[in-house]
């Protein structure tokens, strides 16, 4: 995972008088998150390999809001819509696809009552659109016949009724496809939405990432599969806090793809 | 004298129906205290909800073992309802079994109805063990103590008292009609009474005519007293999902209502020609009030989710921080939400219909912030309920509440805010560096 990635920003095209197909949406784990940057450039290979074009805001891109207002902080969230829809409605944006589901989520829920209406794709639903169309060859590889897992984002899920684009890409790769116990509308959160992620669980019994990696478990998987940040960073603890981590990975279904592929 | 049960009967009826009409009347009220819905668009897709998910119990299902004795106890109520309309019609006029004019399709119409008995019964039997043998962790929550809980069998016994009584009636009917007795003539088909007439062998005419009366009377009656029963119990749901579901949402469940007097204010903090000493123009409203911390800042559509709920607890027992030992329950929250507007609106009654300050709310008096705080806003409780009541929405209402009324969020939450309003990302991470991970290894 060393080759060189092109990540044209915005600003770029728009000097060139350009116009990409797609705008990726990095989003702020995308950008700053250590394991998060990791999926943003298994999927940046993946556009580059597809050929397609795609530019980044960069530094012009500013949190959706998100845990602003799921935190109950509408001021917030509407400044920080604001100001990114001034940015994406100022280069013309027609589509967006983000690897992140809850940005996702904002941009294609939240954003069009603000003045802000595009296409928004999560990655796992472009990723298929170019399996489609052809761009993108999907070969299970290294992954074939492992057992795998996916722990579905809520926010693609439930809140957006995408269950089948990331398992169907996983079906390309060949793996073998175990679900947990609750999967699909009935998938547990991992427990990081609705701005959990930045603060300490309200005291309980045990913390959701760690119910939801033992139900994850409970499939004996070799890879637990995600389709969001967040997601990854829950089960990633939950993995070592079992002391798995070892056996297990968890994995962006995108980097799957890439590793696959040995980009 | 020869009309005096004709009499007795249409006061009882009058008795009941408008003893229940004033009740749902102030159900009507105190829904209205929340805040007006504005206009209700896509009716076709509500309606066509109304089929699918109320009507078709689609959601019931999800569950297989309580969606299926649920269906049957559902189907046997609204059929049984046909002889209830037969009922009023002979103790109104005075007739016996009146729609035996029918024909032969009234013997398949009452085996029908008692077949549909017999499996209500079985359906509350096994209602009751899971309640109370079984005791599924969902009936156990600590909300459930108490009244709810006893509400819950209370409202299974009546069940089987009225198809008790129905199968007496008709057991005792079709002895009468086997004696030849005058007034009971041939009616009917009692493919499950059939089995209790051993028991009234021997029994005089006279006899027999009593239990046949007394079966009768004590069926409407109790009928009558379970129609009161609702608006004291959780029971409302059986005429309130029916508008709950056309209310329902309709956006995808991720998205969240946008604030508008926040937009407006926004907009105006955004645009640089806006004149920062302006006062607001005469006769400008006072801003609205942000979240909710009390009923009154509800919506309509939440209150009426409120009490629509009936407190079958799928919502708890898939809620992530329930299921983890937390404090929040979303049943608990339309449960607190209903009280509370009870309490509101007997402050009214009180009142000669205004408010009086109580010193209570919504807020800590009801629903802790603990609770509020522990929410993923995953929608589990959305997607689990079968009669489409939104929780999260409450939750996060009162949560706009606390932070935009009180600064009241959890110190962890205020230095993530202050990072997004200072850097646009959660993370103490400079926006310049926001792209560095383009060149990074």
């Amino acid at each position: 995972m060393s080759e060189q990635i092109n990540v044209p920003t915005m600003a770029q095209f728009m000097a060139q008088g350009k116009q990409p197909e797609v705008l990726f949406w990095v989003g702020c784990a995308g950008s700053f998150d250590d394991r998060a940057k990791k999926i943003t450039k298994a999927f940046a290979k993946l556009l580059n390999n597809a050929g397609v074009e795609f530019a980044v805001l960069g530094t012009e891109e500013g949190c959706t809001g998100d845990p602003a207002k799921r935190a109950g902080n509408e001021f917030l969230f509407q400044m920080q819509a604001m100001m990114n829809i001034q940015v994406l409605n100022g280069y013309e944006i027609k589509k967006i696809v983000t690897t992140c589901p809850h940005c996702f989520n904002t941009l294609k829920n939240e954003y069009p009552q603000l003045g802000g209406s595009y296409e928004v794709m999560h990655h796992t639903q472009f990723l298929k659109s170019l399996l489609n169309e052809g761009k993108l060859k999907v070969e299970g590889g290294k992954f074939k016949g492992k057992r795998i897992t996916f722990h579905d984002p809520c926010y693609l899920g439930r809140a957006n009724n995408e269950y089948e684009a990331p398992r169907e890409l996983l079906g390309k790769l060949e793996v073998e496809l175990v679900e947990m116990k609750r999967c699909k509308s009935r998938g547990l959160c991992c427990g990081a939405g609705g701005a959990q992620m930045f603060k300490e669980p309200e005291p309980g019994d045990k913390d959701i990432n760690i119910e939801r990696t033992e139900e994850a478990l409970e499939t004996q998987p070799k890879i637990i599969a995600a389709g969001c940040p967040f997601c990854n960073t829950m089960m990633t603890d939950g993995v070592k806090n079992k002391e798995k981590e070892d056996e297990i990975e968890v994995m962006d279904v995108a980097e799957m793809i890439a590793n696959a592929a040995d980009l | 004298m020869q009309y005096l049960p004709n009499i007795l009967f249409l006061l009882l009826l009058i008795a009941g129906i408008g003893y229940f009409t004033k009740n749902i009347r102030k159900v009507i009220r105190n829904i209205k205290i929340g805040q007006e819905i504005g206009e209700v668009d896509q009716k076709g897709k509500r309606w066509s909800n109304v089929l699918r998910i109320a009507l078709g119990q689609s959601k019931m299902v999800v569950r297989p073992v309580s969606g299926l004795m649920h269906i049957i106890v559902y189907v046997g109520f609204v059929i049984i309802n046909i002889e209830v309309l037969e009922i009023i019609i002979d103790g109104l006029f005075g007739t016996h079994r009146i729609f035996a004019v029918i024909g032969p399709a009234y013997d398949y119409l009452i085996a029908s109805f008692e077949v549909l008995a017999l499996l209500v019964l079985v359906a509350v039997a096994v209602f009751w063990i899971r309640r109370n043998i079984q005791r599924l962790k969902r009936f156990m929550s600590p909300e459930m103590k108490g009244w709810p809980q006893n509400d819950g069998n209370i409202i299974l016994y009546f069940e089987v008292v009225l198809m008790l009584l129905f199968l007496t009636m008709n057991a005792a009917d079709h002895s009468l009609q086997d004696m030849g007795a005058a007034h009971y003539s041939e009616a009917g088909m009692f493919p499950v009474s059939n089995h209790l007439l051993p028991l009234f062998s021997g029994l005089t005419e006279g006899t027999l005519v009593m239990i046949e009366r007394i079966a009768w009377w004590m069926h409407i009656i109790g009928i009558l007293v379970f129609l009161n029963y609702l608006y004291f119990s959780k029971h409302l749901h059986i005429l309130l999902a029916f508008p709950n579901v056309y209310f329902g949402k309709l956006t995808p469940k991720g998205q969240l209502k946008n604030l508008e007097s926040v937009t407006n204010e926004v907009k105006l903090m955004m645009d640089p020609s806006a004149d920062p000493y302006a006062a607001p123009p005469e006769g400008a409203e006072t801003p609205a009030k942000f979240g909710a911390s009390d009923v009154m800042d509800l919506s309509r559509t939440q209150l009426l989710n409120a009490y629509t709920c009936t407190e079958c607890g799928r919502c708890t027992s898939e809620c992530p921080a329930n299921q983890t030992g937390k404090k929040l329950s979303p049943r608990k929250i339309m449960m607190d939400t209903r009280d509370r507007l009870q309490e509101v609106g007997k402050n009214l009654d009180a009142n000669k219909g205004e408010f009086k300050p109580d010193g209570k709310q919504l807020l800590d008096d009801y629903i802790s912030r603990e609770e509020l705080w522990a929410c993923t806003t995953c929608n589990a409780c959305v997607e689990a309920c079968p009669v489409s009541i939104d929780p999260l929405s409450i939750i996060m209402d009162m949560r706009q509440f606390l932070v935009m009324e009180q600064s009241a969020a959890p110190s962890e939450l205020n230095v993530t805010m202050t990072n997004i309003e200072n850097n646009a990302a959660p993370w103490p991470f400079n926006q310049m560096d926001r792209a560095n991970w383009i060149n990074e290894n």
